[in-house]
């Protein structure tokens, strides 16, 4: 009894202490707070322009598709994508790409007007992603991420 | 450490001390009456090396580390300062930056020693573990350790290796994040990297006190791969035999290490590290050091994230298991015509994918590297198991003595 008490105490309170030490190397309430929304000017943005801004320590790309570019991304056939999804699912308006700008095989950040299909070059291992951000070829898993944005007025876009 | 000592201080102060705690006697048995085998060849001397370069990586560490700042502001800027301004600051931080590529090559020379005399059949399957396990921190603490400087290629090698962790279905996002401490490679991440590169020399101090217990308790193997029969023939006092040699080779390596810190201090860094880490910019080349880079290769030979990670880590780990794959009676390659070719085209291969994953990743280069990913692991997974079965082994000498002293020697009276 006072074996099965004992050792039961202390599981519970290695428990208690193990927690502590490990959820302390999460991120802490100033990177959290780091990560609020950023604006954009859009009107800066040229047609075939991508500008790179960075949130939560992250690159993110904002692309200012012509039409060809927004053409091919609507036509690309889903049959042959690693992560099917149509163009109209990733954007808001279909001229602006918002995109996390890193790889989704292991963090680089991508070349953009690079690659086959004219969308993005990822440089370290040759992931090739398409105009609309979507993994063609390469050992990337998964197209690249749309974050969270909200456009305030035309040329003016919230990221985060 | 082999059984109870028979050590007795010669003075009296000496003796006092031993009886309320013998660690002389420890040391006289581990290291001056230890008996090693008469026929160990120089590749025997590559323990003592890597126990030197341990101890030259933590005093050249810790002094390093009276100067360096961890915070991505100044990390950079603290070590161009201990290049430039701290009283031989160049030269503390090349011979660590060397250090750890000369404590490297030691170890794949060591670890081949092991592979080509069969150092890790019974009873050595523990000690080879533990120092599987003594080369994984190793490769942790160098790669904490070139994140320091916040150059682009640390930045971008910690981001890549760290992504690696992501491939874990389900719980990979949330396992990077933790790691990093934040949504991306950042102050956090070289805080505590700096604290476990602080941390890891010290563990692996530990592991390899293990690992010479275990040597201790088994004996060393040797190029015959005889067990000692008999203490008196087949073995000679590593005092002063084994500690000359010993010391002799350490003299020699320093030789070299000391020419590459003297004479061509970056020939194995990489350029990019001088220029200060920027997140948002990946360098159009990004390489791992160059101890890596066999690994790097498998990691990119396989098409798929997930199964490239589990081919990157696989190739270490398979190590571990060795002991139980190699089937084979005889122990010492010596005697193994066969397994002496396979072994060979093993070290050409390994080579082959250190080139290859410096190169990019274009498909001549990935091809190669596939071919040979699969030579890595089919010499483990096919060879190994297979040879034991089919190769016709020479056979070895009855014992150490006669080995050295020729046929007889064991039997023949002094
Ligand atoms: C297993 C032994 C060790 C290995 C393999 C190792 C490896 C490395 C490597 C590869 C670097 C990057 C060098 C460069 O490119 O500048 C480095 C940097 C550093 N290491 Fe170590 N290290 C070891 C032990 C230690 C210890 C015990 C300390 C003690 C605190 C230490 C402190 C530092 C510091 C402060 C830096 C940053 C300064 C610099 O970049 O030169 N290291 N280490
Ligand atoms: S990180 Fe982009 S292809 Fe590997």
């Amino acid at each position: 009894m006072l074996f099965i008490a004992t050792g039961a105490a202390a599981a519970v309170g290695a428990g208690a202490v193990a927690w502590p030490l490990i959820n302390q190397m999460n991120p802490d309430a100033s990177s959290i707070a780091a990560g609020a929304a950023v604006e954009v000017d859009l009107s800066a943005i040229k047609e075939g322009q991508i500008v790179t801004i960075k949130w939560r320590g992250n690159p993110i790309f904002v692309r200012h598709r012509t039409k060809k570019e927004i053409e091919d991304a609507q036509n690309a056939n889903l049959g042959e994508m690693r992560d099917p999804q149509t163009d109209a699912a990733r954007v808001k308006k279909p001229e602006w790409l918002v995109l996390i700008g890193v790889c989704t095989h292991l963090g680089c950040i991508p070349q953009g007007h690079d690659g086959q299909y004219d969308g993005w070059l990822c440089h370290c291992h040759g992931s090739v992603y398409d105009t609309s951000g979507r993994i063609r070829q390469g050992p990337a898993p998964r197209n690249l991420e749309v974050p969270a944005y909200t456009f305030l007025s035309d040329t003016k876009l919230s990221v985060g | 450490m082999s059984g109870p000592s028979t050590f007795v201080p010669k003075s009296a102060l000496g003796r006092w001390f031993e009886s309320r705690l013998p660690v002389m006697g420890l040391v006289h048995s581990s290291f001056v009456a230890y008996p090693t085998p008469r026929n160990l060849n120089y590749w025997w001397t590559f323990g003592a090396i890597l126990s030197f370069m341990l101890g030259a990586q933590i005093i050249t560490g810790v002094v390093l580390a009276m100067h360096y700042t961890p915070h991505v502001d100044m990390a950079f800027n603290s070590v161009e300062s201990i290049m430039r301004d701290v009283n031989w600051g160049w030269f503390l931080r090349y011979a660590h930056a060397n250090g750890a590529s000369m404590f490297f090559i030691a170890v794949y020379v060591h670890m081949l020693r092991g592979l080509y005399y069969g150092s890790y059949k019974a009873p050595r399957e523990v000690l080879w573990i533990l120092g599987v396990i003594i080369y994984l921190l190793m490769m942790a603490t160098g790669f904490m350790g070139y994140v320091l400087p916040w150059g682009q290629m640390s930045f971008w090698g910690a981001k890549v290796i760290t992504n690696l962790f992501s491939a874990i279905p389900f719980v990979g996002d949330t396992i990077t994040t933790w790691l990093w401490g934040g949504y991306s490679v950042d102050n956090p991440t070289l805080n505590r990297f700096f604290s476990l590169h602080y941390l890891l020399p010290f563990m692996i101090a530990g592991v390899v006190i293990l690992h010479v217990w275990a040597l201790h308790v088994v004996g060393q193997n040797n190029p015959d791969g005889v067990e000692v029969k008999n203490v008196e023939k087949d073995t000679v006092p590593f005092t002063p035999y084994a500690t000359i040699k010993d010391s002799f080779a350490v003299v020699v390596f320093l030789i070299l290490y000391a020419w590459f810190i003297f004479f061509t201090p970056n020939f194995l860094g990489e350029a990019d590290n001088y220029i200060m880490a920027n997140p948002l910019v990946t360098p159009p080349h990004i390489v791992p050091e160059w101890y890596y880079l066999p690994f790097y290769a498998i990691l990119r030979a396989v098409p798929n994230k997930l199964l490239g990670v589990c081919a990157l880590f696989g190739a270490i780990l398979i190590l571990a298991f060795l002991p139980w794959l190699d089937t084979s009676r005889v122990r010492s390659g010596k005697y193994r015509p066969a397994f002496k070719v396979f072994f060979w085209l093993f070290v050409l291969c390994a080579l082959g994918l250190g080139y290859l994953g410096a190169q990019p990743p274009d498909d001549g280069p990935v091809l190669a590297a596939r071919i040979l990913s699969l030579y890595y692991f089919g010499f483990f997974l096919v060879i190994l198991p297979l040879l034991g079965l089919f190769e016709t082994p020479k056979t070895p000498p009855a014992s150490i003595a006669d080995a050295v002293l020729g046929k007889g020697a064991s039997g023949a009276n002094h």
